[in-house]
């Protein structure tokens, strides 16, 4: 901000008194986080609500929407409500697991790089370069093909090893920045080791930036781990969104007009995707006031 | 008069209110005069400096009007405010070094620019390779793309484009700020050239660097919260400055030769008043070693002598 | 060469042989024995099964030291021989990845292209208006976060199932023949249809937001500022704001391809397209190793050519690249 702005910079606690201002005024924001939290309400109660389980059978075969089944049944007789709301669940899990492992890869590597510099970062940055480019999809098909993934976890794990490097990339620019100013030249001065520089100086300047970051692996994680259910690559004993529209596919779904099994996975992925990145928008305008549109 | 500045109040939206930059100025600079614009940060000489040609997005003027060799500007109609802009007036910003397209070269650039104000580049050639000797460039820069060309050589690319078309009033924010001792000393002498030669009739030079501006400006404004606070000609503001504010403000300037052990800095203690509910009366009072009982009522900048202004009860008395 | 291009030639060249690397070693590494797989296939009794598997075993190749097995591996790349299929006995890897790239080409290469210049052009239009911003951009934020497959499905089921507009699958009409008849490109479009306009509108609503962001940033640049204090019109402004934006959104292009092959090979799955993705099913499904690692082969190679192709226009288009200075 310029001089004259600055005279009217309210201080530390003002500051932080502002931001929520902005954010409960922030529409993106606002309207984004309660599509999420209201998933997630759905994901974590919703399963209480019924008392059919995803995988049993002897509901009704191939009904629509009804009192019974708020959601209709499969074409063998499961209860597509059952799988939806545990399917949710899943989502929220894989997603939340594979951004952490990445944010986890991407922060390490993004900092390091970015603050030591040198021979260090040219080797990290040619490995993130690489897996960069290799595209993640085939890599996952690969391994998941010979691993054959068994619980959420293993699939959060392997989501997460190939999507750090973006965020790798992006910290490394950051980091980048943030080393050449002042404060973190005084710290090094005053002789601080790197590890308690990044994590007591760079790291926390960064904060908003690194949260920003973690939604949008987030909602990536989640894209990708449907994509891996759909080809049936994922956990087979734990039901998911992407595996409801693989189960649908295979049981001629689309052709005996079973929609209410196919289409709500697909909107509860872009609901909950598409409210963390406009979640994200609206983070990012708060964060930053010069995106602000007043 | 060539510009003639009328009780101009500018003042900055925020969420707390507005923030009064600039609150109540006027002024006037004559032809082929190079006026200093000078102050601490903050005081509004940067936010006067942009109203003349193009408000930003949170600025609005409030009250005030400015004239132009006896046309009035249109400040807030940006449409019709462009008619004026790089014919009448015109800015040489303080981010010069990046004011060039960077994907474009600079000839082209600078065509394109022209076109769009219907003058022929063709025909407008053979003054611009004049001019870009003039400041030690030659026309090979044109055909150059800026990444190749150094921080020094953009600016001076800039100093000559913005001024190609003659304005009558040319606006340096803060040119020298980023610049060593004696590249501010060689800009600073091309600005002066290009008044004598006729360039531009009238110059607004902003910064806070008062030592540059008496090299320069043949008359100094010194600016203090929003408010005008002592204008006289470059020497006497140097060598007798009335204002207690200005006095200040030259004793805190080292000098050279002398050692910190001889003589210590003094500064001015205290800080400027918020702009957001800036204070009745003089705003300076608050620091000010003379200030009395009159200081609470807010002192007209009036002329005290033939050619000099002040603001100052104690002054004016 | 130039240095830019010098070093990303030296990224893809590493990458394609790390990949190699992985390629190899992941079937090798991994619990299970292809043989194994394919024998239990055939059904055959155990004392045939005993010498089948001698045999395969043999002719794979599996029987030779690890190192040597990754020299015939190279050896045989160089020759364009990708090994066996086991899924679909008697063919080679290489003719099925010939016959199934065509089609994948076919959606992959026009909807990329169209998309980024649709993408682009619509961006740059809702960052200058406030109506068309507050209307496209929440479509494009929905669009880009669907996933292909939905969109596949959804796309499916009501053009093609429900209301029939569109065949339901398979690339061209069981009755014609591939030829340059006008009943076999109207047959052949009428089934591209459907997959080129699902990877289309996600990957249109990923460029639109993108560049919509890239444009306002652009105008609020120190050049586009200094040209309107110059009274430029602000379609010159525009018109350099949109020059400067193009060029992180071409990086962005290298980044993304690896998302839209990806797109491609599920919405291949869901309308029975014979291309790429088919196959992947295919080879997953009956545990063909071979298949497998040429497919993740020719992406890779794919990929990495597609980068280049993105590098070199780069260079082209933003002077700083060629300059070879590294700003100043």
């Amino acid at each position: 901000m310029d001089a004259a702005e600055s005279r009217a910079d309210p201080g530390p606690r003002g500051q932080r008194f502002e931001l929520l201002h902005f954010a409960f005024h922030n529409s993106k924001l606002v309207i984004g986080l309660t599509v999420v939290l209201a998933f997630l309400l759905l994901a974590i109660v919703g399963p209480w609500l019924t008392d059919a389980t995803p995988f049993e059978f002897g509901h009704p075969t191939g009904q629509g929407p009804s009192s019974e089944n708020w959601l209709g049944t499969t074409a063998p007789g499961q209860d597509v409500y059952a799988q939806f709301v545990h399917g949710l669940r899943s989502s929220f899990i894989v997603g939340a697991l594979a951004a952490c492992v990445a944010a986890g890869l991407g922060m390490a590597i993004g900092f390091i790089g970015g603050y030591l510099g040198g021979a260090i970062d040219e080797i990290l940055s040619m490995v993130t370069n690489i897996v960069l480019v290799i595209p993640t999809l085939a890599v996952l098909i690969i391994v998941s093909a010979y691993l054959s993934v068994g619980s959420l976890t293993s699939e959060a794990i392997l989501i997460g090893l190939t999507s750090w490097p973006w965020a790798a990339r992006a910290i490394r620019a950051q980091t980048f920045s943030l080393r050449a100013r002042e404060f973190v030249s005084l710290a090094r001065l005053s002789g601080q080791g790197t590890t308690k520089v990044i994590v007591q100086e760079i790291a926390p300047n960064m904060s908003s930036y690194l949260f920003l970051t973690f939604i949008l692996l987030f909602g990536g994680s989640v894209l990708t781990a449907a994509t891996l259910d759909f080809l049936g690559l994922g956990p087979s004993q734990v039901m998911s969104l992407g595996l409801m529209m693989n189960t649908a596919v295979s049981n001629a779904a689309l052709q005996l007009g079973l929609w209410w099994w196919f289409i709500p996975p697909g909107i509860g992925i872009t609901a909950i995707v598409g409210g963390l990145y406009v979640m994200n928008v609206g983070l990012d305008e708060v964060f930053n006031p010069r995106l602000r549109s007043t | 008069m060539s510009l003639a500045v009328d009780n101009l109040r500018v003042y900055y939206r925020t969420l707390r209110g507005d923030v009064r930059a600039l609150d109540g100025v006027t002024f006037t600079v004559a032809d082929e005069e190079i006026m200093g614009l000078a102050g601490e940060s903050g005081c509004g000489k940067t936010t006067l400096g942009k109203s003349l040609i193009r408000l930003d997005g949170r600025m609005r003027v409030v009250e005030g009007t400015v004239r132009l060799d006896g046309v009035e500007l249109p400040l807030t109609a940006d449409g019709a405010m462009n008619a004026f802009r790089f014919r009448e007036v015109s800015i040489v910003p303080q981010y010069a070094m990046s004011a060039l397209n960077p994907i474009r070269k600079i000839g082209r650039m600078v065509s394109e620019v022209l076109d769009s104000r219907g003058v022929s580049y063709d025909e407008t050639l053979p003054e611009l390779s004049r001019r870009l000797a003039l400041v030690g460039l030659d026309d090979s820069v044109l055909e150059r793309y800026p990444i190749e060309l150094s921080g020094g050589m953009k600016q001076r690319v800039v100093m000559v484009f913005s001024t190609l078309l003659n304005p009558s009033l040319l606006i340096a924010d803060e040119l020298t700020s980023a610049l060593d001792v004696s590249t501010q000393k060689a800009v600073a002498e091309m600005l002066v050239e290009f008044r004598d030669r006729g360039f531009v009739k009238s110059m607004i030079v902003i910064s806070h660097d008062l030592s540059i501006l008496y090299q320069l400006a043949d008359t100094i404004l010194v600016m203090y919260a929003g408010k005008l606070v002592e204008k006289a000609s470059a020497s006497e503001i140097t060598e007798d400055p009335r204002h207690p504010y200005t006095q200040l403000l030259l004793a805190s300037l080292p000098e050279v030769g002398v050692r910190f052990a001889e003589q210590r800095l003094s500064g001015i203690p205290g800080r400027p008043p918020s702009l957001l509910n800036p204070p009745s009366g003089c705003r300076f009072r608050a620091r000010c070693p003379l200030a009395f009982e009159k200081c609470a009522e807010d002192p007209p900048f009036v002329e005290i002598e033939p050619g000099r202004f002040a603001a100052c009860w104690k002054v004016s008395a | 060469m130039n240095r830019y291009l010098l070093r990303k030639s030296v990224l893809y060249l590493l990458t394609f042989f790390v990949a190699v690397t992985i390629d190899f070693a992941i079937p090798r590494l991994m619990p299970g024995n292809p043989i194994d797989g394919l024998i239990s296939r055939i059904r055959a009794d155990s004392t045939a099964s005993q010498e089948l598997h001698g045999y395969f075993t043999e002719s794979f190749g599996l029987d030779q030291p690890l190192w040597e097995q990754y020299l015939n591996f190279w050896r045989g790349l160089a020759h364009g021989d990708l090994g066996p299929s086991i899924a679909y006995v008697g063919s080679s890897v290489s003719e099925l990845i010939w016959a199934a790239l065509p089609y994948t080409l076919a959606l992959l290469v026009p909807a990329i292209l169209l998309s980024y210049i649709a993408g682009n052009r619509v961006g740059a239009l809702a960052a200058r208006r406030k109506v068309l911003d507050n209307t496209v951009l929440p479509v494009a934020y929905v669009l880009t976060a669907t996933p292909y497959v939905w969109l596949a499905l959804v796309l499916a089921y009501v053009l093609a199932f429900q209301l029939g507009i569109f065949p339901v699958s398979g690339a061209y009409d069981f009755s014609q023949q591939p030829a340059w008849t006008w009943e076999f490109v109207r047959s052949f479009l009428a089934h591209w249809f459907l997959p080129f306009l699902t990877l289309f509108l996600v990957a249109f609503g990923g460029w639109a937001i993108g560049m919509r962001n890239l444009i306002i940033y652009e105008l609020e640049s120190e050049y586009a500022n200094y040209l309107q204090a110059l009274g430029a019109p602000s379609k010159l402004v525009r018109k350099y704001a949109y020059g400067n934006a193009v060029l992180p959104q071409m990086s962005g292009l290298a980044l993304a391809l690896g998302a839209v092959v990806g797109g491609a090979l599920v919405t291949e799955i869901v309308f029975g397209y014979p291309g790429i993705g088919t196959l992947i099913i295919d080879a997953l499904q009956n545990r063909d190793y071979f298949l497998l690692q040429g497919v993740f082969l020719l992406i890779i190679v794919g990929v990495l050519i597609a980068n280049f192709i993105v590098d070199i226009a780069y260079v082209i288009v933003d002077p700083r690249t060629r300059a070879g200075i590294q700003g100043s």
